[in-house]
């Protein structure tokens, strides 16, 4: 298809696009005034019933926590695939590996840099962990934390070179964690079984609201997803780095 | 009502920077833009009174996302001049 | 403004789309269909949001201030750290191509392979 075709196409489909948008969005109430009562139910039992003050916490590991479970899979398969794919192939022309330009030089970092991000490494583990285990009370969350947490390789790159960097970061121990992360939300919907709930159903001890412990096995799924996405994306990140810097350091 | 042009300004906002997304055709350049993009996406749901995914999308739009697409610019970068 | 935001996620949806169809190069086109996707937060926020109300976070305030609908405020943020992962998946695929073709234009590839 030239490029021509391909742009008449695109036209077509996209006044058609316009009109099934206007279609759609026509019945809708103005912004601001779309009515649901689901949202509402859900804000008005978050407190009394489940000790949680963030609702949308409460949204996604308890009211949904069985489709946050398949959301968090779409995360590990993801991170499987990536893995898979930046591997060095079997049939992958061997001529590849050889780097022409081996004798180029990657301008070392400066001090400041290496100095700011070795002071920055702790306050981010902090942060990451408060965001993840303060998820039922505040904004925050495993997912949100988990991103933070998996910066923290990286800056700890940016402060040594990429050799003593391998050496420090403990490889194996991120592949278990994430595997252990994405396993102890089952592990925790399993639990509520033999305490004589449903799968997932919320049967722990519920706590004092807005406190640490609050939300039942909330603040735990919160911590399995915090491993899990940290796990995931400082693993998806370190084989990035690796299929850069690898070949150069041969 | 000074909520409503405040919502009203970061839609544009938005609108425009999704545009300048798609309409930048140098990747490295495009990396820099969809860090931005990131943090007005973050802002706009500040406004509209989603801190939780505000947060969500901060740290995934303005950093992981960012990072990602340089990494692999840089990889392809690479490989593309060994192959001439 | 009563129908803004509707009209941005459509916009971002189509001009997402167009970046995909006219792109050059592989890596432009994952990050266009990572503006597609934006314009799904765009529509979810602008369904949820409630004229006047506050975020549901009530951890300073009386349990029963009225708020925001926190159901799509849920979905949007499982879908935020889930599209980067695919972002990542879709970018090694496009460093295995480059690989394989030494190319990251589709125009290109379609005469390697055909």
């Amino acid at each position: 298809m030239t490029r021509r075709v391909r742009k008449i196409f695109f036209l077509l489909s996209a006044a058609a696009l316009v009109w099934v948008f206007f279609l759609a969005y026509s019945p809708l109430a103005p912004f601001g005034y779309v009515q649901s009562k689901y949202g509402d139910m859900v804000n008005a039992i978050t407190v009394p019933e489940r000790h949680i003050t963030d609702a949308v916490t409460a949204v996604n590991f308890d009211v949904r926590g069985f489709d946050t479970l398949g959301e968090e899979f779409i995360l590990f398969t993801s991170v499987m695939g990536v893995l898979l794919l930046m591997r060095r192939q079997k049939d992958e022309p061997a001529g590849d590996h050889e780097d022409k330009a081996a004798d180029r030089m990657i301008p070392p970092a400066s001090d400041a840099v290496r100095v700011t991000s070795l002071l920055l490494i702790a306050p981010t583990v902090l942060f990451g962990l408060y965001i993840v285990t303060h998820g039922q009370v505040t904004p925050g969350g495993g997912f949100q934390g988990g991103v933070i947490l998996s910066t923290a390789p990286l800056l700890l790159y940016l402060c040594a070179d990429y050799r003593p960097f391998r050496r420090a970061v403990p490889q194996r121990l991120i592949e278990a964690s994430e595997a252990f992360g994405a396993a102890a939300y089952i592990l925790i919907g399993g639990a509520c079984v033999a305490l004589g709930g449903l799968f997932l159903q919320n049967s722990l001890p519920l706590g004092q609201s807005g406190s640490l412990t609050s939300g039942g096995m909330v603040p735990f799924i919160n911590l399995g997803v915090g491993l899990e996405v940290s796990g995931g994306l400082s693993l998806a990140l370190l084989v990035y780095l690796e299929e850069l810097l690898e070949e150069k350091e041969q | 009502m000074s909520e409503t042009i405040l919502q009203a300004g970061i839609l544009i906002f938005v609108a425009a920077g999704g545009t300048a997304v798609v309409f930048n055709r140098e990747p490295l350049s495009q990396a820099m833009v969809v860090s931005f993009y990131g943090l007005l996406l973050g802002i706009m749901f500040f406004v509209f009174q989603a801190p939780d995914v505000g947060l969500s999308q901060i740290v995934v739009g303005a950093v992981a996302l960012p990072l990602m697409i340089l990494l692999v610019l840089a990889r392809v970068k690479k490989q593309g001049r060994k192959s001439d | 403004m009563s129908y803004l935001p509707y009209a941005v996620a459509a916009w971002l949806f189509i001009v997402g789309l167009y970046g995909v169809i006219s792109s050059r190069n592989l890596i432009h086109l994952v990050i266009c269909v990572g503006v597609i996707q934006s314009s799904s937060y765009v529509l979810l926020l602008s369904i949820g949001y409630r004229a006047g109300r506050v975020a549901p976070i009530f951890a300073d305030i009386p349990a029963n201030t009225l708020a925001v609908d926190p159901i799509v405020q849920a979905l949007m943020l499982t879908d935020i750290v889930v599209e980067v992962t695919v972002i990542a998946l879709l970018l090694s695929l496009a460093v295995q191509i480059h690989k394989r073709h030494g190319t990251l234009n589709p125009d290109r590839l379609m005469k390697v392979s055909g």
